[in-house]
């Protein structure tokens, strides 16, 4: 009886190991015929493999540049830093206003207005429904290509012009005394943090409230101005020039770039209107009327009850969302704005020829944000866990 | 007592109290305008800004669209703006003379019967499958996934030993490689998923870390880079007498992306369901694959159905990137007429979107609709 348990445990165990190894040998030979496969193909179509491509010149521009980079001299590791830059600006710009505009619209669907409520339905159906590559190139070829030409350009009153090459704005420069205008904000929210630990300390210790939001927000904001008008407001702005073929000097954002941000934006704040307002809704109604219960004001009851509440539930796939904004960056190959994707599996690979190390590279750099944002977001989810009785 | 009786009572009212003004109405549809629309004086002015909202986006839309739109006219001329329409709307004749291509790319003419048996074909099963108390599912669910599939490459590639002549891909196009690259990635998703995601429940290490590793990889890139290494690595890694088509590297890299996302909903199902299920399967002596068969699939499927639909939303929309790589899916179709130059004017390109967006929110709303009816038809269900 005993050795019959023991020979099925045993020929069970003996499936169990045969079955991994049955998947490791699969996959490995399935690695092993594609390198093989791959050496022999790139060694016929002469290109060569590794990473020495990195130093060479890269040969080819590229229309946004946040670091300087030239086409003659610069070399390709130059050219994936500036993808990386651009594809990191745009992705980060679009994280801002899609989060302001998600959570006005989240908020507004919950709202009693009826009229409001439906409208908010309504955008985030409409947005949610169309795919973002259509909204993209309606963005970019419907309405920022038609704009006006050059010579018809709008001129803005602020002094700057708007046509379909792209918006030019007046460029500040900066004097030298920008620095301490620096300093003194970083000064600025230094103050503002200990004072509002110390307003908290003493909450907890005394049990009377301190009001300290002004005091923080003159601190962050009216320090650094204070410096600026002591400094004898050192900026100065670089109008745009208007020439017969294009517009000189001034601060050029590409209509590329801004059809990416507005698209990326427009649609991504459908999804997290979505999620704040499940979050929103995750929050018992029992609890804000305890609150009331208690005396506490609507705004109070707003801030200190209902939000940090609703906060655990919405960070978690409000940080998804956030992620598939940077992943949805790749976008900008359609539109031709020089991300990452465009300039290193798009010009890159075409010139080197090497696909493996191109892709991998590319690759690895989503996959590190995704991987380093999902890291920080499991401490988050830690932090703020419920400690349950 | 005797006291309380000799106290004169000093009020009792004489006359009849003034009558109130009759309550605010709260019932009735006065009332709900106040209730909904102008409880408070911020309310009040929310209502009207986005009323002012609306009539500011709306006629236009509408005259753009409907009323001073063009609906068959032979090239440009017509929908450019003239002195009797200083404004021009949408140009829909240019949609009507294009839209055999927007729905089957440059098929040969003659054989586009069998793009229509094919779309008839794929109809049928969805409506098979997707009406839950259609008769005998399961014979529904073998035609989904293994005649389907097999019925379709016949028709759509051609098998010239039955007569029907093959057609390359790279003639397909327009609607017809939306549906088809949409079609690959749920058939292939599903099943591939749930593997997948069985696999990241697996006992067994060298299993589960496979599947953790491959699910956590792609969901980590995007569909883009996906497709870019389908459609230059793939070709790398196959002997080169063997170079796979275009349509068919990016139907690979559609159909692994989409198993990756597929897993996690799957995952997400098998957690629904309780522990007792597991361990009565197991009291019952039945073996790892008839438990999951038979009682944990089922019920897993089953719970996160809105799920499931749900992802296929998203990968009808992802069907869109395959315009990167080259394919000339619906959206890109639309992108190659509209630069046709017989038909260049200012308001083609937005005709074109308009159009594209129509179709897609159809299909998308269209599922959505369908993923909530079967989350009320569940949830129901569960409340007995």
């Amino acid at each position: 009886m005993n050795s019959a348990i023991n020979s099925v445990r045993h020929s069970r165990q003996a499936w169990r190991i045969g079955l991994q190894l049955l998947l490791v040998a699969v996959i490995g030979g399935l690695i092993y015929g594609a390198f093989v496969n791959a050496a022999d193909n790139l060694e016929r179509a002469h290109i060569a493999s590794g990473f020495h491509f990195w130093n060479n010149s890269a040969g080819f521009d590229i229309s946004q540049t946040l670091i300087p980079y030239s086409a003659s001299t610069s070399t390709f590791g130059r050219a994936f830093w500036v993808g990386l830059l651009n594809t990191l600006l745009a992705s980060a710009l679009g994280v801002v206003l899609a989060t302001l505009l998600g959570f006005t619209i989240g908020i507004a669907r919950l709202s009693r207005n009826w009229l409001v409520a439906r409208l908010a339905g309504g955008y985030v159906e409409l947005v949610r429904n169309i795919p973002l590559l259509l909204q993209l190139l309606f963005w970019y070829n419907a309405v920022l290509k038609s704009l006006p030409e050059l010579h018809d350009s709008i001129a803005l009153p602020i002094g700057g012009f708007l046509n379909n090459r792209g918006l030019f704005l007046p460029r500040p420069v900066f004097a030298s005394g920008i620095a301490a205008v620096g300093a003194a904000l970083l000064v600025g929210i230094v103050a503002a943090i200990v004072l509002h630990v110390w307003a908290r300390r003493r909450r907890e210790r005394t049990g009377a409230p301190t009001a300290v939001g002004w005091w923080m927000a003159a601190l962050i904001v009216g320090l650094p101005l204070a410096t600026f008008a002591l400094a004898g407001f050192p900026v100065a702005f670089e109008l745009p020039q208007m020439s017969r073929f294009n517009v000189i000097g001034g601060l050029e954002i590409l209509p590329e770039f801004a059809a990416l941000v507005v698209a990326l934006s427009v649609y991504t704040a459908a999804f997290i209107a979505e999620v704040v307002r499940a979050g929103i809704l995750a929050v018992p109604p029992g609890q804000s009327e305890a609150a009331q219960a208690l005396g506490l004001r609507s705004g109070t009851t707003l801030r200190l009850i209902v939000v940090p509440q609703a906060m655990r539930v919405i960070v978690p796939p409000l940080t998804s969302q956030y992620l598939n904004l940077i992943k949805n960056s790749s976008l900008a190959v359609a539109i031709g704005y020089p991300d990452l994707v465009q300039i290193f599996a798009g010009s890159v690979l075409n010139i080197t020829g090497q696909a493996v190390e191109v892709i991998a590279i590319t690759m690895a750099v989503y996959l590190t944000i995704s991987l380093v944002t999902s890291l920080l977001m499991n401490l988050y989810g830690r932090m703020t866990a419920v400690a349950e009785r | 007592m005797a006291a309380m009786a000799d106290t004169p009572v000093l009020y009792v009212r004489t006359a009849p109290a003034e009558k109130l003004p009759p309550p605010v109405a709260s019932t009735g549809f006065v009332g709900w305008l106040r209730a909904s629309l102008f409880s408070s004086a911020g309310n009040t002015i929310l209502t009207l800004a986005c009323a002012a909202l609306i009539l500011w986006v709306a006629p236009p839309l509408l005259r753009f669209l409907v009323i001073d739109a063009v609906w068959s006219g032979p090239n440009r001329e017509v929908c450019l703006a003239s002195a009797a329409r200083p404004e021009p709307g949408a140009c829909w004749a240019f949609v009507r003379v294009w839209l055999s291509y927007f729905i089957y790319g440059f098929y040969p003419i003659a054989a586009r019967w069998r793009v229509d048996l094919f779309f008839a074909a794929l109809a049928f099963g969805i409506g098979w499958l997707g009406w839950l108390s259609a008769p005998r599912r399961d014979v529904g669910a073998l035609y989904f996934f293994a005649v389907l599939p097999v019925l379709s490459f016949v028709l759509l590639y051609g098998f010239p030993a039955i007569g029907l002549p093959t057609v390359a891909t790279n003639l397909w196009g327009g609607v017809l490689v939306t549906i088809v690259v949409a079609t690959v990635g749920i058939v292939a998703s599903l099943p591939i998923g749930i593997l997948l995601a069985l696999g990241r429940r697996s006992e067994l290490p060298a299993v589960r870390w496979f599947a953790i590793g491959f699910i956590e990889f792609v969901r980590g890139v995007p569909l883009i880079t996906v497709l870019f290494m389908a459609s230059v690595m793939l070709p790398l890694f196959v002997p080169q007498q063997l170079e796979p088509d275009k349509l068919l590297r990016a139907l690979i890299g559609v159909a692994l992306f989409a198993s990756a996302y597929m897993a996690e909903v799957v995952r997400g199902g098998l957690a629904a369901v309780p522990r007792g299920q597991y361990e009565a399967a197991r009291a019952l002596a039945l073996t790892y694959w008839r438990m999951m068969g038979l009682v944990i699939l089922p019920q897993a499927l089953r719970a996160t159905l809105p799920n499931i639909v749900n992802t296929f939303i998203g990968l009808f929309k992802d069907t869109t990137l395959v315009f990167v790589v080259g394919i000339f899916d619906f959206l890109r179709t639309i992108e190659a007429a509209r630069g046709d130059p017989k038909w260049a004017t200012p308001v083609t390109a937005t005709t074109g979107y308009a159009f594209a967006a129509l179709f897609y929110f159809v299909c998308c709303y269209g599922m959505s609709r369908y993923a909530r009816s079967v989350e009320a038809r569940l949830s129901r269900s569960d409340r007995r």
